[in-house]
């Protein structure tokens, strides 16, 4: 479903080329549960933004669901993450003033999607991001680090994108909040068949993934399957 | 994007900063209804000299000697210097088509004194009956000159209000008494209705008498100071005018015209553009506020978007393109504008009417100031608007999710 071959990046830094990314090559297929890993400063931010379509590479090509995305406009990159892609971040970046269910129901505004069928999706996708009845009407600032993740998580689900991409999903929660959200992931992975692409610079949290990817200096430095993965919680779920 | 959800992202954006939208409303709405109140007094100023001027007499066209010398207007025009105008230039001139009447007259000052004693020094006319339709006046008591006194040279007199109260005191009944101008007696006949002053002449203060004594007994001249002609249809001014023109010149014999012909249009016109300079004078210093409550829009608009930077990365992350982040902010910005704007149209109609109740200064608010209000609030909308929104929009996602 992703095919990236060759991938460069480079940026302008005082008249300079800062060269960040030096062809990234990999393969994802539909249904993977994948992590990207990596310290900061490998370019794995950089690498997330252009899989994401937030950012094109310099060269190289990204076929995205056979459609070669490398070369498109910032508008056309708009809709194609509006229709393909989920953005979970670390900051969670929900409408302060908002409502859950609106909060959930955000992207579809600009699918043209109307009010009831936003509703009624963003019912759907907080129910299989098994968040609680009783708080979908609450502000995000009335709820915890934990259910606020799992609010982003229902918000990337709503467009039934072909991709979740989670950028450090855990990184501003506890250890056991953060269970709960890798909890979520996998299984929206194992049982609703969600491609999903983890970001991550913990060994702990990557291993949640099937298969993990490290960079280093923006190169790929290793990319094999996970071989004691860990379950989230303990639970064990059957793979679609 | 919606319509309905570009409204409700809007109403939602403007409801969660309460203080700060009304406090900009607030400058939309002193603008507009600054603008609205000073144009109301300019355009109720420009009413009022209008409805004045027209009440001397409507469609009229008035003729002195002299040649109107340019660049000193009708003010100066050399009357009583030059005795061109007689009685049978009015009479040629009754004979023009589309000329509904004349009226002749020769007007000098004189002392006047009454079997009271008091003298006063008045304007002194010597009119024909035609006099009342042209100059649109009439007796509020007694009768006005007739052709009959004109023919017989009569003594009587028909005499303003100001003027009998000076002669006779306050509420006297002047009439059956006689007055002395210039030491002859003359018998009042009628007083004239008020009609109000009008700048540099005040009609209460005359004293009409036949044209006819006028000339031969107090003045000794056949000469006339004025020929006042009412036109049948105002589109015929100019043609008449005109025509007036050319048929005097040949009977004066002389190239070029010793007299001058002013009409009521050029006055009115002189005037409303004094008033109209006015107008746009009090409109201006009202649109520096409008400007004021502009600009506080666009420091409001650009604080918002740099407050929801990160929300504006958000929504371009989650689909938004370019044009619905710009629509978004530049619909905020307009509503802040279309609020401010209706409310300020209600504040200027009520200061309006306010001012013209407390002051007493006619105001009128005009259909045309209303729409030249609303499209300047919804122009100043787009124009504080869409610089922030364009901002906003240009804003790269990547960096404004990362924006702290």
């Amino acid at each position: 479903m992703i095919e990236c071959s060759k991938i460069e990046k480079s940026y302008i830094v005082g008249g300079s080329q800062m060269p960040v990314l030096h062809g990234i090559t990999f393969t994802v297929q539909t249904g993977e549960f994948l992590a990207i890993m990596g310290p900061s400063g490998s370019g794995k931010s950089t690498l997330m933004n252009i899989v994401g379509c937030l950012d094109s590479p310099s060269s190289g090509t990204y076929l995205l669901d056979h459609q070669d995305v490398s070369q498109l406009s910032d508008d056309e990159l708009a809709e194609i993450r509006n229709r393909k892609i989920g953005f979970v971040f670390q900051s969670f970046n929900l409408l302060k003033r908002a409502s859950v269910l609106r909060n959930v129901g955000l992207p579809l505004i600009y699918a043209g999607i109307d009010k009831d069928e936003r509703e009624a999706r963003a019912v759907e996708s907080l129910r299989m991001a098994s968040f609680p009845e009783e708080f979908w009407g609450h502000l995000p600032n009335q709820l915890s680090g934990g259910m606020m993740q799992r609010v982003a998580i229902a918000r990337s689900l709503v467009n039934n994108p072909l991709l979740i991409l989670a950028d450090e999903p855990t990184g501003n929660l506890d250890t056991k909040t953060g269970e709960v959200v890798l909890d979520t992931f996998q299984r929206l992975n194992m049982k609703e068949g969600r491609t999903i692409i983890l970001i991550t610079h913990e060994l702990y949290v990557a291993e949640h993934a099937q298969r993990i990817i490290h960079i280093r200096d923006g190169a790929i430095i290793e990319d094999k399957p996970v071989e004691h993965r860990r379950m989230a919680n303990g639970n064990h779920y059957e793979s679609k | 994007m919606k319509v309905s959800d570009i409204f409700e992202e809007t109403s939602f954006a403007l409801l969660a900063n309460k203080v700060r939208s009304g406090l900009t409303i607030l400058g939309i709405v002193i603008g507009i209804a600054s603008v609205i109140a000073m144009v109301s007094i300019g355009q109720g100023a420009q009413g009022t000299i209008q409805s004045s001027i027209e009440g001397l007499g409507s469609n009229l066209l008035t003729i002195s000697p002299g040649a109107a010398q340019q660049g000193r207007g009708f003010v100066s025009s050399g009357r009583g210097g030059v005795q061109t105008l007689k009685s049978t230039d009015a009479d040629a001139i009754a004979g023009l088509n589309g000329v509904q009447s004349v009226s002749p007259e020769l007007q000098r000052r004189y002392q006047i004194t009454s079997q009271v004693g008091n003298n006063t020094n008045v304007t002194v006319i010597g009119v024909r009956e035609e006099y009342a339709a042209v100059r649109n006046t009439a007796v509020q008591s007694g009768i006005f000159i007739t052709s009959a006194n004109d023919r017989s040279m009569s003594h009587v007199a028909v005499i303003g209000l100001t003027t009998a109260t000076d002669l006779f005191g306050e509420g006297a009944d002047p009439l059956g008494k006689t007055i002395r101008i210039n030491k002859m007696n003359f018998k009042v006949i009628g007083v004239l209705k008020a009609k109000g002053g009008s700048g540099f002449f005040n009609p209460d203060d005359t004293v009409l008498i036949p044209l006819s004594t006028m000339q031969k007994v107090l003045s000794g001249s056949d000469s006339l100071s004025t020929i006042a002609v009412s036109v049948v249809a105002k589109d015929q001014m100019a043609l008449i005018k005109e025509e007036a023109t050319g048929l005097l010149t040949e009977r004066h014999h002389v190239a070029e015209p010793d007299f001058s012909i002013v009409s009521q249009e050029d006055i009115l016109g002189t005037l409303s553009q004094v008033t109209t300079t006015f107008t746009l004078f009090l409109a201006s210093i009202a649109g520096i506020s409008l400007l004021v409550g502009g600009i506080g829009i666009m420091n409001m608009m650009l604080t918002a978007v740099t407050e929801r930077t990160r929300e504006i990365g958000l929504r371009k992350a989650i689909g938004a393109r370019r044009k619905d982040i710009t629509i978004q902010f530049l619909a905020e910005a307009m509503m802040l504008t279309f609020i401010g704007g209706a409310m300020g149209i209600a504040l200027g109609w009520m200061i309006a009417s306010g001012i013209a109740r407390l002051a007493g200064i006619a105001t009128i608010v005009s259909v045309q100031a209303i729409v030249l209000a609303s499209s300047v609030s919804i122009g100043i909308g787009v124009l504080f608007g869409y610089y922030p929104a364009r901002r906003a929009a240009e804003l790269n996602p990547i960096d404004a999710l990362r924006y702290e």
